[in-house]
């Protein structure tokens, strides 16, 4: 042991705040706080070689979206004629076209299909599809805002079938409830290749 | 007058330091083309970052304007490319993935608003061919 207790000179810390501030702010700059949001989807397999021809769809199953190139929609529900919309009325025609809740003759025929508990066996409008057909000249923002409301249509009606059977959101369900709710309104939005009018 | 106590100032600091560190991620590549991602309502959040490829497609920035004209361009990591490139991008990005993590590869295309959706369609298209099939057009909250 030694004599005298022997006195450790205290380390000079002052300029660690300098150090953490220098590495506080190469953080600040090479990191970036964006946090990624998207809409998801799902594309179809790849096409086939020998293609056979897409298989026939009733017509009173399918509702057309279709943009031009100067980004004008037109949209043709089930049996009704092609018309001009706005970008704002396409969620209700949507929602109206995939529900067909009062069975109208003019919109997707109706199945009883057997769904996963609690639905069980119930009318749903299985074969309907939603093409989407865009111009090579339309302009990706409206493409995105259409892709949008298609998805916010399924959104919306699966919010209210949740809260009609379990009484919340569908995003307050577990992930049995989440696919039974999916399988009652299963997406079906389909988009074909764009076309090109006069050649470029 | 009293000297003011630092003592506790490093302490301080690094503490902003780790929360910089945890909420922010690396900047990956330098952006060569401009976009301004379209505003949604049905979006969702895109977990887990390190299975995420980006394609990035936009007019090219200031700087390389004057060499490429500005037509909207595709990048893939640090280099344009063509939209031929993509189906080799996405076989090297899926060949860095864990072998468990393949299925859940996604790619994030982040595109500027007023891209035509000729070029998006070409780059959808490839994606197809590749088996990229989860994609997610970044987007911001309306």
């Amino acid at each position: 042991m030694a004599k005298g207790k022997k006195k450790v000179p205290g380390l000079n810390g002052s300029s660690m705040a300098d150090i953490s501030f220098i590495m506080l702010i190469f953080f600040l700059v090479t990191t970036s706080m964006d946090t990624d949001r998207g809409l998801h989807v799902r594309l179809p397999n790849p096409p086939e070689e020998n293609q056979q021809d897409p298989p026939k769809v009733k017509e009173r199953n399918t509702m057309v979206v279709t943009v031009n190139m100067h980004n004008d929609i037109m949209a043709k529900v089930g049996n009704s004629e092609h018309k001009l919309v706005d970008l704002s009325e396409i969620r209700q025609l949507a929602k109206e076209f995939i529900a067909n809740k009062d069975n109208n003759p003019k919109l997707p025929e109706l199945h009883a299909v057997e769904l996963p508990a609690p639905f069980g066996v119930q009318n749903i409008t299985k074969n309907h599809v939603i093409s989407f057909v865009t111009d090579r000249a339309t302009s990706y923002d409206l493409y995105f805002q259409i892709e949008n409301e298609l998805y916010g249509a399924y959104n919306e009606l699966r919010d209210e079938l949740a809260k009609r059977t379990f009484g919340y959101g569908y995003n307050q369900c577990n992930e049995d409830q989440q696919l039974a709710v999916r399988q009652y309104y299963k997406c079906m939005i389909s988009e074909a290749e764009p076309k090109s009018y006069g050649n470029q | 007058m009293p000297e003011l106590n630092t003592s506790s100032l490093p302490d301080l600091i690094f503490s902003i330091l780790f929360f910089f560190m945890i909420v922010t991620s690396m900047r990956e590549v330098e952006l060569k083309v401009e976009f301004k991602v379209p505003a949604g309502t049905e979006l969702e959040k895109l977990e887990r970052k390190s299975l995420v490829s980006n394609i990035y497609i936009g007019k090219p920035t200031r700087e390389y304007r004057a060499k490429l004209g500005s037509m909207s361009r595709i990048q893939l990591n640090d280099k344009f490319a063509d939209v031929s490139h993509i189906r080799d991008y996405i076989q090297d990005e899926r060949a860095s993935l864990a072998e468990r993590d393949k299925p859940f590869m996604k790619v994030s295309i982040k595109s500027d608003k007023d891209t035509p959706m000729g070029i998006m369609t070409d780059v959808k298209l490839e994606l197809r061919k590749a088996w990229a099939l989860s994609i997610v057009y970044s987007a911001t909250q309306r």
